[in-house]
């Protein structure tokens, strides 16, 4: 039986793609006790986002390519979302000296 | 199959290979630098992704802003709180890995299931191509000026509250009562107010 492959990339590979992406970010957000790390896996969920956004945009919204102006958008609040993420960590680690998550704990009941 | 299209799916499937593994890379590694600058390739790579759905604009943009800027911050980030530390061991910790590793692959199921099984409108009108910046533009100042401008004002708080936020306590006197500040965080001679009582 012969294998028939695909002549142009299909939508579904990049949702398929941005689907492992968005895992891995969400794996390593609730596993990662390195705060920093944390924080980078919030970047890689967004950037999943954003080609699930850009193929829709260029797949099925290809005149209007509205797609393309929300990941402008998205790659905006991701800009400031780092920087305050970031700000965050640098205070907490003054305060506590770690970047251990589990030891983030002022707040837990 | 014209040479463009195989070009195309080539191009794609290493990309889309660098971007998976990049990923796994980036929450795996034991040496956070190393996972720092595989996120650099990573987004490098999405950049790479969107040249091929035809938005240069974008991709310039995902090169300027992520790789230029947050993973720049994030690397300052690390070098400001790079210090080695062994982190306690927790009860339950291989549990909780493969708790979330089940509930990561049924969320991974689930949105494949959703991707393959609907009928999605393809294909659609045919894509501006290299017009695409020009459209962007439009639509920056006329049906998206809103959120346009609301996005300045975003960045500006953003930037004011990091500055806030990360700054040490540098005034001489304290704005709300106007005692001398606290000049021991700033030396480092005090400990910090929050450390626990490690006994």
């Amino acid at each position: 039986m012969e294998l028939s492959l695909p002549t142009t990339v299909p939508l579904q590979a990049y949702l398929a793609l941005a689907a492992i992406l968005f895992c891995t970010g969400v794996w390593g957000l609730i596993n990662c006790r390195n705060a920093v790390r944390v924080l980078m896996s919030i970047e890689l969920m967004l950037n999943a986002v954003n080609i699930n956004l850009m193929a829709f945009s260029s797949y099925l919204d290809g005149q209007l390519i509205r797609g393309q102006v929300f990941t402008i958008f998205v790659i905006t609040v991701a800009a400031a979302e780092a920087a305050v993420g970031l700000a965050i960590l640098l205070s907490l680690y003054r305060n506590r000296e770690t970047v251990d998550m589990e030891r983030f704990n002022l707040l837990r009941w | 199959m014209t040479i463009a299209s195989s070009t195309q799916l080539i191009c794609f499937t290493v990309l889309s290979a660098v971007v998976a593994i990049g990923a796994l890379g980036v929450v795996l590694l034991p040496n956070i630098v190393y996972s720092a600058f595989l996120l650099g390739g990573v987004f490098l790579s999405v950049a790479g992704l969107y040249l091929l759905l035809n938005a240069s604009f974008v991709a310039a943009a995902q090169v300027l802003v992520y790789v230029g800027a947050v993973n720049v911050l994030i690397l300052f980030a690390i070098m400001l709180v790079n210090k080695k530390e062994n982190m306690a061991a927790i009860p339950g910790l291989a549990l909780r890995r493969l708790l979330s590793g089940a509930v990561c692959a049924g969320l991974f199921a689930l949105l494949l299931r959703v991707a393959f099984t609907t009928p999605w409108a393809t294909p659609g009108p045919e894509p501006v191509g290299e017009e695409a910046t020009i459209r962007i533009g439009e639509h920056l100042f006329s049906d998206y000026l809103l959120p346009f401008e609301l996005a300045s004002v975003l960045l500006l708080m953003a930037m004011i509250g990091a500055i806030v936020l990360a700054r040490r306590d540098v005034m001489a006197a304290d704005i709300a009562t106007g005692e001398p500040a606290d000049q021991g965080l700033i030396e480092k001679t005090r400990t910090p107010l929050l450390l626990e009582n490690t006994n």
